[in-house]
């Protein structure tokens, strides 16, 4: 149909159109696509904490009880950035020795329910920990005993430096013990369940 | 065939008629006296609504949309949906004067800030009551309008899409309680929006990525806060006001139906066939 001179296969018209509307979606994808990916970006980045915190002698701690400690998740929002963690030593012969990690000498284990975030409590009577909004409980280890939960209690990495123990980042376990990268509550990490819930492409 | 007049010199053309001037050439007896200032000051809603009208054409855009038919039997549930719409623009109002106080900043000025409010501020307490109880009112109004539309069906065709955006907008203002719910930034709203992110990250496949959004990172930190608050305050009520718009649009373009325990009239001539 398009036929101003042998050869053509656009008319005037056609063109004029499609290229206004090319420019139009350039320029409209020129703001919206950075603005996307600024509000996108969190996703993406690299957000693991690196820094090691000081929770206190080695003393404070036994094998047989827990001590809950305060350390900071985000330092730069003050109390909301702050945390409560249970503390204890290893104890050798009954804790499962994490797998794919040099053993680590004490178990920090976070009070973040991993049903939906709730802070769990440590209840020494029973030697179990409960979660005060959907009816969690978890064992000594931090395994699952009873509610929602659907995986063991995260943790955190442990060193004694100077006769200090220190606490790194967290991370998270399967109901076997087996370590994998921090997860948000209420991600299985067990059978096909684990893959309906990626871990962050940086981590 | 008619050929057009050849064009005559400028000094033989007939001058036209002056203003103010009969055919004759002439001055015309004015009609009335100009009008007097009180008279001016009487005319000046009318004409500059007059002047407005000329230059949009709003009036019959306007007559159609408030004085459009309704049928037999509207009645009080009918405004639902304006009621509704009033508890939105209630909520925006007073949204934007409480920004006027309120600072978005989690190491602590956020609960000082709404505590500054309802403590020191001139009418602070009404204003964030009206706010915070707005949004409870604005809620429920929604549900009752739906349930208005569900059960004198009118969801059903033409008005689906317009069940559509109803649904869409139910969604998002659910979105402003949730974002709205953490601003305070009280214990109560700091740990329900802690569980709200992990009730979000428990969605299979995008559920780690959507937490991941909403709090700008893996843990809760210092954006989360000034993040809700745009979503809140500027992203959410934006795509709000743009879908009611379209909402109302659809209801005049479409019209109301009747309620249901009203059966269509048959006109005469089928009463008579009948």
């Amino acid at each position: 149909m398009p036929g101003a001179f042998e050869g053509e296969t656009v008319t005037r018209r056609g063109f004029m159109t499609g290229g206004a509307l090319a420019v139009g979606g350039i320029a409209t994808a020129a703001f919206a696509l950075p603005a996307l990916g600024f509000a996108l970006g969190p996703v993406l980045e690299k957000t693991e904490v690196e820094q090691w915190q000081d929770v206190g002698p080695e003393p404070d701690f036994n094998d047989q009880t827990y001590v809950p400690k305060v350390i900071n998740i985000d330092p730069n929002i003050g109390d909301p950035g702050k945390t409560t963690i249970y503390v204890r030593k290893f104890k050798s012969g009954q804790d499962t020795v994490i797998k794919g990690q040099d053993p680590q000498p004490y178990v920090a284990i976070s009070t973040r329910c991993a049903h939906l975030g709730c802070p769990v409590r440590y209840l020494q009577a029973s030697q179990k920990f409960a979660c005060p909004c959907h009816g969690g409980v978890y064992g000594f280890q931090g395994e699952v005993i009873g509610g929602p939960p659907v995986r063991p209690l995260d943790r955190f990495y442990t060193r004694v430096r100077n006769g200090r123990v220190e606490v790194g980042a967290r991370f998270s376990l399967n109901s076997k013990l087996e370590r994998f990268s921090p997860r948000d509550p209420s991600n299985h990490l067990d059978g096909l369940w684990q893959y309906l819930y990626p871990s962050r492409p940086t981590t | 065939m008619k050929l057009p007049a050849p064009p005559l010199p400028r000094f033989l053309r007939p001058a036209p008629r002056r203003p103010g001037t009969d055919r004759d050439g002439k001055p015309q007896e004015p009609d009335a006296k100009p009008p007097g200032l009180k008279e001016q000051a009487q005319e000046a809603g009318i004409s500059t609504v007059g002047w407005l009208d000329e230059r949009t054409g709003a009036s019959p855009f306007l007559r159609g949309f408030l004085f459009r038919k309704v049928p037999k039997g509207t009645n009080w549930f009918y405004t639902l949906g304006s009621a509704t719409m009033f508890a939105f623009l209630s909520q925006a109002v007073t949204g934007v004067f409480l920004a006027m106080y309120y600072e978005p900043d989690a190491p602590g000025r956020a609960y000082q800030s709404a505590q500054h409010i309802t403590e020191d501020v001139f009418l602070g307490e009404l204003v964030r009551g009206m706010h915070k109880w707005g949004a409870t009112v604005m809620i429920i109004l929604i549900f009752l309008h739906m349930g208005r539309v569900f059960l004198f069906g009118a969801y059903k065709y033409p008005r689906e899409l317009n069940w559509i955006i109803g649904v869409v907008l139910l969604v998002l203002t659910l979105a402003m309680g949730l974002t709205g719910y953490l601003l305070p930034f009280d214990q109560r709203s700091f740990w329900a929006t802690v569980v709200a992110v992990n009730i979000n990250a428990s969605g299979p496949i995008v559920g780690p990525y959507l937490a991941d959004f909403l709090r700008a990172g893996a843990e809760f930190n210092a954006t989360t806060i000034s993040r809700f608050y745009a979503i809140h305050m500027l992203l959410i009520p934006g795509l709000i006001a743009a879908l009611i718009g379209a909402h109302l649009y659809l209801v005049a373009k479409l019209g109301t139906t009747a309620p249901p325990w009203l059966k269509a009239e048959k006109k005469e001539l089928l009463k008579e066939e009948i």
